[in-house]
């Protein structure tokens, strides 16, 4: 009887390897070996063709002399300390509407979601299209009310607004969640409220806020990773401003749209300096690291709050 | 009495206010697409016109056939065509066998993979894509489609993570009952738990469908062989240095984006519950 356990245990063993080794082969090839090579090469110098030869830390020198880094940083702050709050709080307001019951709730929550399955490279053109300050959607609209749009994507001042705006129309996926969330509060903790006569904003900032709060924190944090790495945007904006191809090394009207993922993807593929981006790239990993064992600590700090419960 | 017909009144008064900023989000949210179509179906000349009317003053179809000569159309579609059909095999071969080894047999590494699935999803691109690019072109693999498709043959976190969710729920009676029928694992994998998770699969092949059709940075850093790039890059190719050929650009876009909408109309439910379920999909 032992033995024959012991064999099927190991024979679970087995199996569960065995159903599990594309993922694991995959995970030693596509994240293992790349992470451990980039931190390697991130202390070479070499291009596309060359062996890495080694430099010590001349990369992170570079890194930190140059002002283009700095730069792109705090464009990326940009996207990840404003738009990212701004459209989490969008993405709680769409879900706080499709949470409730009326008559078209389906096809209102498809309509809010549909533009997060839409792929980037078509939504960002038509978003340039709509930006364009004379014939795009957006200055003709505003001009009907009387304002003077601004010129979006030309004028380095506004760039990021733009981009922000843009980001507003792909809330989808957060709204779902902040939607599932939001359906969970009990309803009785605002009948209670309503006979204590809170109305629908103080019931908002007392009850719904604080009852989802760690889904809100959560979301925010993944959220700030993902605008860490916003770039494919700004590429396709770049490649569009610039004709095709001719100048992919742009950072946009006074380089106000960089990003740092996109300065360290022009450094490895336009400047073939790769192990600078190497370099740039490792700092990246480090800091949206510290960010996911942030968010893993919250979660489980929530959960076992409601374990509590 | 008063009393109850202005509360009544309110009632409705805020009903309506409700209604109005919910169609109002609408447009608001529905604007892009009525631009991108419109704009399709405008002549140059009147895209170039002020003032801007969202309608067209006249109604052309031969921007979609022009879009469709400007760069080899139907070449790019087969491309992309071909990628997403081998990635869409890739994750529904393999994503359920790493969701059923999770869920459905207890081993040791189980626990372990679960972490690393998280941890997987939070790596940069841009940390993996210059040392996947040199090991790619050092097999010469480069301007190939095997850097597109081949990831998809070793599983995605974010499906096996939903997948595996799927098969929590599962009752373990029914594989416990082969099992002393005499089944092994795989004719238990095969036989019981995959036929039952057809509605977790079908999620899994729309968002890979949608992901390898919009895949933009893979195959921008692998393929720079004008007759092989797929759709998404050829929409550039309305771009040159002097002009945007807008009224083209957005045929082709419609083009492009029409079949990610069709699907998700009709599959919307499988995706609502994969991201509902998840509560990550970032």
């Amino acid at each position: 009887m032992q033995t024959r356990r012991l064999r099927q245990s190991s024979r679970d063993n087995i199996n569960g390897f065995l159903f599990a080794l594309p993922w694991i082969l995959g995970f030693l090839i596509f994240s293992v070996y790349p992470l451990i090579a980039s931190l390697y090469y991130s202390f070479t110098e070499f291009n596309a063709v060359t062996t890495p030869v080694w430099v010590g830390l001349d990369n992170f020198r570079q890194i930190f002399k140059d002002p283009l880094v700095l730069k792109s940083l705090k464009n990326t702050l940009f996207m990840v300390l404003v738009s990212t709050p701004v459209n989490l709080l969008i993405a709680l307001l769409l879900a706080s509407v499709v949470v409730r019951n009326f008559k078209g709730r389906g096809l209102v929550r498809t309509i809010f979601f549909l533009p997060s399955v839409i792929p980037m490279v078509a939504a960002t053109m038509v978003w340039i299209w709509m930006f364009n300050p004379t014939y795009g959607f957006i200055n003709s609209f505003l001009e009907m009310l009387g304002i003077n749009g601004p010129s979006w994507l030309i004028n380095p001042r506004w760039t990021k607004w733009a981009l922000l705006l843009m980001g507003t129309w792909n809330t989808g996926t957060t709204m779902l969640i902040c939607m599932a969330a939001l359906q969970d509060v009990p309803t009785s903790y605002y009948e209670s409220a309503e006979i204590d006569g809170a109305n629908a904003l103080k019931s908002f900032v007392y009850i719904t806020i604080p009852s989802i709060a760690h889904v809100l924190v959560f979301q925010m944090i993944l959220n700030m990773i993902k605008s860490f790495q916003y770039f494919q945007q700004v590429y396709v904006i770049i490649n569009a401003s610039a004709g095709n191809g001719t100048s992919v090394a742009s950072g946009g009207p006074a380089n106000s749209i960089l990003m740092y993922p996109l300065y360290l993807f022009q450094n490895a593929f336009v400047y073939l300096k790769m192990g600078k981006a190497s370099a740039m790239a490792w700092l990246l990993f480090i800091v949206v690291s510290l960010m996911s064992l942030l968010t893993t600590k919250l979660s489980r700090r929530a959960t076992e709050n409601a374990g509590v419960e | 009495m008063k009393k109850m017909t202005s509360g009544r009144l309110s009632k409705r008064l805020s009903k309506a206010v409700f209604a109005l900023i919910v169609c109002a989000l609408c447009c608001v949210f529905l604007a892009p697409f009525a631009v991108m179509v419109s704009t399709s179906f405008k002549t140059n000349s009147d895209a170039f016109t002020i003032p801007v009317k969202l309608l067209p003053r006249k109604f052309v179809f031969e921007n979609y056939q022009v879009a469709q000569s400007v760069i080899p159309y139907w070449s790019y579609m087969k491309n992309t065509v071909f990628i997403t059909v081998l990635s869409v095999i890739g994750e529904v071969l393999v994503t359920p066998m790493v969701a059923y080894s999770l869920a459905k047999i207890k081993w040791k590494g189980s626990q372990v993979i679960s972490v690393l699935l998280m941890g997987v999803m939070m790596i940069p691109y841009t940390v993996t894509m210059i040392p996947l690019y040199r090991l790619y072109s050092a097999l010469h693999l480069t301007n190939t489609y095997v850097p597109l498709i081949l990831p998809a043959f070793f599983g995605k976190p974010f499906y096996i993570i939903i997948t595996r969710q799927f098969f929590n729920g599962l009752p373990n009676s029914l594989m416990e009952a082969a099992r002393i029928d005499g089944a092994n694992e795989f004719q238990r994998y095969s036989r019981i738990a995959l036929p039952l998770c057809k509605p977790i699969l079908t999620t899994v092949a729309i968002y890979a469908f949608i992901d390898a059709w919009s895949d933009y940075l893979a195959p921008m850093i692998y393929i720079n062989k004008q007759q092989m790039l797929t759709l998404s890059l050829g929409l550039q190719q309305y771009m040159n240095e002097y002009t945007v050929r807008w009224t083209e650009l957005m045929a082709a876009a419609t083009m492009f984006v029409l079949p990610v909408v069709v699907f998700f109309i009709i599959f919307q439910r499988n995706f609502v519950q994969g991201i509902a379920t998840s509560g990550l999909k970032a």
